[in-house]
């Protein structure tokens, strides 16, 4: 059985369900019991119509519920048992569910979890299992959000902004249980840029395709982590390369500049460099200064004095360094490398060894501490 | 983000109130300050913020090796030492602000009179197991 495509029938059944007359949270509750039911069904059983048999098997689920909660109150049932001829699902379904499930009013954890769900077709258990938290408190966050939603009407106009910093969070969370959340991040980008005709939803989906397609040169043995330019360049996927160089010439193209069609321009010209002596820096610092009049960023800021101290030498850079916020999180570490490029060792080590006190994951920690033992053995030297 | 909430039996700040261990309370009120504790990590559960909750004993051994072929050389326990770790709960939110108002809310359990009893508790972010940057 191929698991994606039946996640990929989820968003639309949910559609066809919400048509026929049961709400968001109830059609969601149900779609989720026949996805977990196909999957025991399936392997030695496949359907010939998969989204028929899902439609079907998710209206008996959302008949059952309704039924328990009609005999909980005393109440007739008002609902038709057979299955309404209802309109097909429409693609509009998919994308309002995308704007539903990332709603401003979410919690970013709530509306990471219900977008995994209600549109990724992800289980709740897999789900926890990615943000190794109980599946007990991931079924209650999905809940919760559903009921924060409730009177939220499907097709309300959404946020665009909040759907792509949903995305984005999910690819950043990468592997997690059996689930690749940055494939699956991709995957949804995907389907997003094609229903949708912002530019940004298109500059989203090239910058992860960008990165992505860097990421088996990106840790080393032992989950150690590898700098842009120690990377070995020949494990870089090229065909996904191309493909993300593709859709964000054609997002440029449309002429209205996006935050992330900024960001996937610089992963471009990284990625167009074959070594890293070869890359652009020139115009990568012009790239930042766009990105920073779109954002005013004070991390865009940080980063631009790094590709400043690339394309201009290491004073430079820490004189752009001068005006950005040492209170910022990869300010030391920014700091630490421009100082060993300026040639004073022992001021890097006591930088990178602040940095690595202030890290906030495991391998970047350790990359630091690296970096400043290495730092210090080449100072006594 | 996940965030570590740790009980001390001993170490941190100074106690703001000082207070009697919990067998020597009125049986009421101990069981006030453990229904308390469940109530409080049930609504986590609720809240979808819940991750683990463990509780330790106080009897602990330091180990150490001790060369090859060598059994490892224990010591302690120490009546004495500084700091001595009662328990955790972990949760996972989604800001350090949140982190805060739940430790606040944690450590105003009702004490031997009723009254919260302004435990300090520690809290510490996790580091996570994602990479993201180098770059």
């Amino acid at each position: 059985m191929d698991a994606s495509l039946v996640r990929e029938l989820v968003p639309a059944v949910i559609g066809v369900l919400v048509r026929r007359g049961a709400d968001f949270a109830a059609a969601e509750d149900a779609v989720q019991e026949a996805l977990i039911r196909a999957y025991e069904v399936w392997p030695h059983d496949p359907p010939r119509d998969p989204k028929a048999w899902l439609i079907s098997a998710a209206w008996r689920k959302f008949l059952d519920a309704v039924r328990a909660d009609a005999a909980r109150r005393g109440r007739e049932l008002t609902v038709d048992a057979e299955p309404p001829e209802g309109p097909v699902p429409a693609a509009d379904d998919t994308l309002r569910l995308y704007f539903l499930c990332a709603h401003p009013t979410l919690s970013q954890p709530a509306a990471v979890a219900l977008t995994l769900r209600a549109v990724g077709g992800l289980t709740t258990r897999q789900i926890a299992a990615a943000h190794l938290v109980p599946e007990a408190t991931m079924a209650q966050r999905i809940s919760r959000a559903k009921r924060r939603l409730s009177g939220v009407p499907l097709d309300a106009p959404g946020d665009l902004a909040t759907v792509l910093r949903v995305l984005y969070l999910v690819f950043n969370e990468g592997y997690g249980g059996d689930v690749d959340l940055a494939a699956e991040a991709i995957r949804l980008a995907r389907q997003l840029a094609a229903l949708s005709d912002e530019p940004e939803a298109a500059g989203l989906l090239a910058l992860m395709l960008l990165h992505h397609a860097r990421r088996s040169s990106r840790t080393g043995a032992g989950g150690r982590l590898v700098p842009l330019a120690e990377q070995d360049r020949s494990l870089w996927d090229t065909a996904m390369i191309a493909e993300g160089v593709t859709v964000l010439q054609a997002a440029l193209g449309r002429d209205r500049l996006g935050d992330y069609q900024a960001q996937a321009a610089i992963a471009a010209l990284h990625a167009d460099a074959r070594s890293a002596a070869e890359t652009d820096w020139p115009q990568i610092v012009e790239w930042y200064d766009e990105l920073l009049a779109l954002t005013g960023s004070p991390i865009v800021r940080l980063n631009r004095a790094v590709a400043v101290g690339e394309a201009d030498g290491a004073r430079a850079g820490l004189t752009a360094l001068a005006e950005v916020d040492p209170g910022l999180p990869r300010y030391a570490a920014a700091r630490a490398y421009l100082l060993e490029r300026a040639g004073d060792l022992r001021g890097a080590a006591t930088g990178y060894a602040e940095a690595a006190g202030a890290a906030t994951s495991v391998a970047e920690r350790d990359h630091l501490t690296r970096e400043a033992a290495r730092l210090r053995h080449a100072a006594q030297a | 983000m996940k965030y570590l909430l740790l009980k001390h039996y001993r170490g941190g700040p100074t106690p703001v109130t000082g207070y009697a261990p919990l067998d020597q309370w009125a049986p009421e009120r101990v069981d006030a300050h453990i229904q308390y504790m469940r109530d409080f990590a049930d609504r986590l559960v609720e809240t979808g913020e819940f991750v683990d909750e463990r509780a330790l004993s106080p009897e602990g051994t330091f180990v150490r090796f001790d060369g090859e072929g060598r059994p490892p050389v224990t010591d302690g326990p120490f009546a004495e030492t500084k700091d001595l770790v009662a328990g955790w709960m972990i949760i996972d939110v989604e800001s350090y602000e949140r982190a805060l108002e739940l430790a606040g809310e944690l450590s105003a359990a009702p004490g031997p009179d009723g009254d919260p009893i302004r435990e300090w508790l520690e809290l510490r972010p996790f580091l996570t197991d994602v990479p993201f940057g180098g770059e």
